[in-house]
């Protein structure tokens, strides 16, 4: 058979994919609508957290931090409950990691708060001594995409029916009226807990800078 | 195998990837030094702003050298053995000429566009696929074109079997398409929000676990058709041909072959072990991991025989020398990876320096390796002229061996160390090691992987400035050498 097949791209080919093809299936799809199920009570990323996710990506915090507790006591004890399937429903991507150079942080919302974090993106070591994370000053300069964010919720919300309100919906009426009503108030509430004097300027300005985004995201992460 | 001396094949084509090559390999294999040393001494993260730091450098380290370096020496290899083993000149056909230059073109932009998208940030975060949607896109179209003239040549073959070689292109092309495909499966997010936000950015498709699944069903298996499948169609085409000896054993191929077509897919779930994702993927994945060793070993097994009665060459032929710990290394690295997905050792392993390590003793010791001397054994046949310099590539290969020891050992000592002292816990249970511990007792290991790197990188400057000056002014050959290639 085989000396045939080498002699016959094309059958050579469809057995060589089928081969390769059907492993995937039988380990991803059995379990698929399951592993999608959000667990009770999960609230989707508000745009503010939305947008600061979007930071996380756009600084890559994923080369450096985890986002899944492991079911050990050493974890546990660290960083809180275990990660659980449904908790992860709503992301988009996923940002588990595949490397902890610093610290995991899916639960990091219940042990940091907003004025740690103002101090330790502006100079890691002025907060944990001997740290090789880099300072992110330039995140309290840039202004975060809350727009891309809000254009994410709509899209999740219309294709894969992510329980979002009537206040998420297309067209850039629509964002300005959240962005004033919902996105800035909520970021005020931020600026004003990191105790940062500029950032609560430029808030106040109509502009959230990256950092507060970000932290609102981490913020979140209980 | 037949003499080739009475064909003429067309190597444009092969010339430019060599190219890209040379110059993805130094711009990949500098950022890694850079980023190395940057956890060693982090002062070194500001040197270019927002774009310098090692979270953003990261990527674009991992992604010039995977789509740069390596893709590169594959077509070098693809577009110089596939004319060959299938006895038919890429010149027969102006079609797949033109497709061949095209395809090359997109290559550019694609590999360009990358550098630039990733320094700005523009980025889907998942490893080995994070290219956005227009990016995404112009990849199927590179990759289509690399079928396309695939199959063309295997449609104008005048050999009618199709050598081992061809097999693994063949899985390669196959198994990319498919496993790409399904993981960039994303949504345009101006497509649905009436033109809101920034125009490239889209959301996947999967969310949570799903997308973990299917990004390391990826992930995995990018490692599967990228640094081993097209690896191993090198090695069974320039070993036999450097050492003018046949492959040892066509039964041990078959088996290596559709052993590993059928068992490497499964094992993706192996870098999601203790996740959320559920335990009998898990098990599955770890199992077959660990019987990954026997098509893994049989292809090395049958490369490392095929030296019988030939070992004397190890020692005058520094080509050899590259492939013979080429398929050594890839022992070591087969053997390491199922050890780590072995659920407990991977509860140690995972998350630390462990992995990275493994990655490297498997990219610097086999692929990069196979590469090098996919270069050089083409160069005298492409160029028709004599390799430049035979002590430089033996000083190269010392250098680089030594390197990739000293990063992978300090890399084992630093993922172990690391990953026992996050679970050490003192006489009352409570754990004996803040975060920041763990962090700084890595500092020495840090130094050496980078000093490791930097040797490495030397390495390859040397290898640059050989192969250079071998395409441009090696001692001209009148006739094409059969198996050996002639050296200065």
């Amino acid at each position: 058979m085989f000396h045939w097949l080498e002699k016959n791209p094309f059958f050579f080919a469809v057995g060589v994919f089928l081969t390769i093809a059907f492993a995937g299936a039988v380990t991803i799809l059995p379990n698929f609508a399951q592993s999608a199920q959000p667990i009770k009570g999960l609230k989707p990323y508000t745009v503010l957290q939305l947008a600061g996710r979007g930071v996380y990506i756009k600084d890559n915090c994923l080369s450096c931090h985890s986002q899944l507790i492991r079911p050990f006591k050493a974890e546990t004890d660290r960083y809180g409950q275990y990660s659980l399937s449904g908790e992860y429903a709503y992301d988009r991507p996923f940002l588990w990691g595949s490397r902890r150079i610093g610290p995991d942080l899916h639960r990091v919302g219940n042990y940091r708060t907003p004025d740690w974090h103002a101090n330790h993106m502006w100079e890691p070591t002025s907060v944990v001594p001997g740290s090789v994370m880099p300072a992110y000053k330039h995140q309290f300069t840039n202004i975060a995409d809350v727009e891309t964010a809000y254009a994410e919720a709509v899209t999740v919300k219309t294709a894969f029916n992510v329980p979002y309100g009537d206040d998420i919906k297309p067209g850039r009426a629509a964002f300005d009226a959240y962005f004033k009503a919902k996105a800035l108030p909520a970021a005020m509430k931020i600026a004003k807990q990191m105790k940062n004097k500029d950032l609560i300027a430029k808030v106040k300005a109509g502009k959230i800078p990256e950092v507060v985004a970000l932290v609102a995201y981490l913020e979140r992460l209980k | 195998m037949q003499s080739n001396a009475a064909m003429e094949y067309d190597y444009s084509i092969v010339k430019l990837y060599m190219w890209t090559t040379v110059i993805f390999g130094i711009v990949g294999m500098l950022i890694g030094v850079i980023i190395a040393s940057q956890l060693a001494w982090p002062q070194l993260n500001y040197w270019l702003g927002e774009y310098g730091t090692f979270s953003r450098l990261r990527p674009i380290h991992t992604n010039v050298v995977v789509y740069g370096f390596m893709i590169s020496g594959i077509f070098v290899g693809f577009y110089y053995s596939a004319q060959r083993v299938l006895k038919v000149s890429m010149g027969e056909s102006k079609l797949l000429m033109t497709l061949g230059y095209l395809q090359f073109f997109l290559y550019l932009i694609a590999a360009s566009g990358l550098v630039i998208s990733e320094g700005m940030g523009i980025t889907t975060s998942k490893e080995y696929a994070q290219m956005e949607w227009p990016l995404d896109i112009l990849i199927v179209v590179i990759w289509v074109l690399w079928g396309v003239i695939m199959f063309g040549l295997i449609g104008m073959r005048r050999e009618k079997a199709l050598y081992i070689s061809m097999w693994y292109y063949v899985a390669t092309f196959l198994g990319v398409a498919m496993l790409y495909l399904f993981n960039n499966m994303e949504v345009p997010t101006q497509l649905l929000s009436g033109g809101l936000g920034a125009w490239y950015h889209s959301v996947s498709m999967y969310a949570g676990t799903n997308d973990a699944m299917v990004q390391w069903w990826w992930g995995h298996n990018a490692v599967a058709f990228v640094f081993t499948v097209p690896i191993i169609a090198l090695i069974y085409y320039y070993l036999p041909k450097e050492s003018g000896q046949a492959v040892f054993s066509y039964k041990l191929s078959l088996l290596s072959f559709w052993g590993l077509m059928f068992i490497y897919l499964w094992a993706g779930g192996h870098h999601l072990l203790w996740s959320t994702v559920p335990d009998w993927v898990q098990t599955m994945a770890s199992i077959f991991s660990v019987i990954l060793i026997l098509p893994s070993w049989g292809s090395a097994i049958n490369m490392l025989l095929t030296m019988k009665g030939e070992w004397n060459q190890l020692t005058d032929n520094p080509l050899i020398k590259f492939m013979v710990l080429a398929s050594t290394f890839y022992m070591l690295s087969t053997l390491e990876g199922p050890i780590q997905a072995v659920k407990s050792v991977n509860a140690i392993a995972h998350f630390t320096d462990w992995i990275p390590g493994h990655v490297h003793d498997g990219v610097l010791g086999w692929v990069a390796f196979m590469v090098f001397a996919t270069l050089m054994h083409s160069a005298p046949r492409v160029f028709k002229r004599e390799i430049y310099s035979k002590s430089l590539l033996e000083a190269q290969f010392w250098i680089q061996t030594v390197a990739v020891v000293l990063y992978f050992t300090s890399m084992w000592i630093a993922g172990i160390t690391q990953g026992m002292m996050w679970r050490a816990v003192d006489e009352y249970g409570n754990l004996m090691y803040s975060f920041i511990d763990t962090v700084n007792v890595l500092h020495p290991y840090w130094v050496i992987r980078a000093v490791g790197g930097t040797l490495y990188f030397i390495g390859l400057l040397m290898f640059a400035w050989n192969f250079f000056m071998t395409a441009t002014a090696g001692r001209k050959l009148e006739t094409e050498p059969q198996f050996r290639s002639p050296m200065a």
